[in-house]
């Protein structure tokens, strides 16, 4: 019989709460996240994309000055968030030789890698920073968190572009089921609200252009969407195996029952119009937690409110969950924080854990014609209430690349 | 050219920006290592930052040898003579 893993402590700072608290509270409000970019450089480069979603407390208001210089963006966002979670667990002492971290990023130390260009090619070798492959490298928040919270059993660092948050709780479990762990702190962090990285999405026709209106840019499922708006920030939970959890009398908020990770093979962008490999990854984390279509009341969405990939999410759910579905409440929460990438299936899986936790789903905003062909039960308007009894909320990730990645959250 | 005093007390800024020290631990007979904790890759922004503002060249090999305050300051002043 395979360890169970429960849930013991959330993190989170991103563009609609720089806690969890505040985060779960506006969550349940709807807002937006979403405004237009007060940064010089939108006008210096004229981008065609002028807005996006912020992280609502920078993290310079939590960390100090030096650890602000020597870390990158996304490490400063995955540290804030490892710590709330870590202070959440109420774990005080841990076997740190037993403890790990799975903490990804989609796309590393932008800033810190085109700060340093920018430095090679105006001011030479010379003035370019030693703290540079430290704060540039993907590896860089997972090494940071593993520093700061003296986790010794590993610290892993998965890059499946948007699938990647998720994927590391995938990772988790698979370290704590496997007896390499006891306690994991899993999450995704992602900064790149930086005019290169603004400009490649924008290039690629991914972004929402709604430049006169960022708060109704992010609309999931509905008929006018036009793109993602891009998010930053990053979500941290506490594994732990079951046993781990309650010899020391924790709070548990849930048990994580099952994970996923499949790969389309099919285009480096475009999601597989079938949502084959979507589907694979619902029905294998579904068969990884024992879980029947029935059990699940409640599925926190990937919905980038792209116009390619809100569908194929749609038919993989139909595939997998079958006529239940009509029976599950679906949440779309970049219709309020945007999309943080490498960050979001964290950030998703605490919204999903605290659904589960509260049994009530939060909101979708800027839904307002819904899509025909994707007739989902969209949560709008005011939280839904999940019913009594075991209950299971799934959260769906996937990434450019092809990456499927799923987890499956049950009440305990 | 700064004098002694000048040299500590700028290099003593360039630390605390570094590594949040106060400015006042940094005296001249004060380890680099050993007294103020300061690794290897602190230690070359320091380097960096230092000549800069002193407008000085502090060659790598140099740095090794550069393992007080005091020896700071004084190749500073020396190399800006």
């Amino acid at each position: 019989m395979a360890r169970k893993v429960v849930i013991t402590g959330l993190g989170a700072t991103t563009p609609i709460g720089g806690d969890v608290p505040t985060l779960w509270a506006n969550a349940l409000k709807g807002v937006s996240g979403a405004h237009t970019l007060p940064d010089e450089w939108v006008e210096t480069y004229n981008l065609p994309v002028k807005f996006a979603a912020k992280a609502s407390t920078p993290a310079s208001e939590v960390l100090s000055r030096v650890e602000m210089k020597r870390m990158d963006p996304s490490t400063q966002f995955a540290v804030v968030a490892a710590r709330e979670a870590w202070k959440d667990s109420g774990i005080e002492t841990v076997d740190h030789d037993r403890l790990a971290v799975a903490f990804a990023t989609g796309i590393g130390g932008v800033w810190t890698l085109l700060d340093a260009w920018d430095t090679l090619k105006e001011k030479g070798p010379r003035r370019v920073l030693p703290m540079t492959v430290p704060m540039l490298m993907p590896n860089g928040p997972a090494a940071a968190v593993s520093l700061d919270l003296g986790a010794r059993a590993g610290a892993h660092t998965p890059v499946s572009a948007c699938a990647s948050g998720t994927e590391a709780m995938h990772i988790g479990l698979e370290l704590i089921r496997s007896g390499k762990a006891d306690v994991v702190v899993c999450g995704g962090a992602e900064a790149a609200i930086h005019p290169m990285p603004m400009a490649s999405f924008a290039a690629m026709q991914a972004l929402s252009k709604r430049n006169d209106d960022p708060e109704h840019a992010s609309r999931p499922y509905d008929i006018d969407r036009d793109g993602f708006v891009m998010g930053e920030g990053a979500g941290a939970l506490v594994l732990e195996a079951e046993e781990h959890a309650i010899a020391r009398g924790a709070t548990i908020y849930a048990e994580l029952a099952g994970t996923s990770v499949t790969a389309d093979a099919y285009h480096i962008t475009a999601p597989d119009p079938e949502g084959l490999g979507a589907t694979r990854a619902l029905k294998a984390a579904m068969f990884d937690g024992r879980i029947q279509p029935e059990d699940v009341v409640h599925v926190n969405a990937h919905a980038t409110s792209t116009p390619v990939g809100d569908k194929p999410e749609y038919t993989a759910l139909r595939a997998a969950l079958g006529s239940h579905l009509d029976k599950v409440c679906v949440s779309a929460t970049k219709s309020q924080m945007g999309h943080l990438l490498g960050a979001s299936g964290a950030v998703e899986s605490v919204l999903a854990v605290l659904a589960v936790y509260h049994r009530k789903a939060p909101v979708t905003i800027n839904l307002e014609n819904q899509d025909p062909e994707i007739p989902l039960d969209v949560v709008v308007g005011t939280p839904r209430e999940l019913p009594e009894g075991s209950i299971v909320a799934l959260n769906n990730s996937f990434g450019f690349g092809g990456h499927n990645a799923v987890v499956a959250i049950r009440s305990v | 050219m700064a004098s002694n005093e000048e040299i500590l007390a700028g290099l003593a800024e360039i630390v605390n920006e570094e590594t949040g020290l106060e400015t006042e631990a940094v005296e001249m007979d004060k380890s680099f290592t050993e007294d103020l904790d300061i690794d290897s890759i602190s230690m070359m922004t320091i380097v960096v930052n230092a000549e800069e503002k002193f407008d000085v060249k502090i060659p790598d090999e140099e740095v090794k040898n550069l393992k007080t305050v005091a020896d700071a300051v004084n190749f500073i002043a020396g190399a800006q003579a």
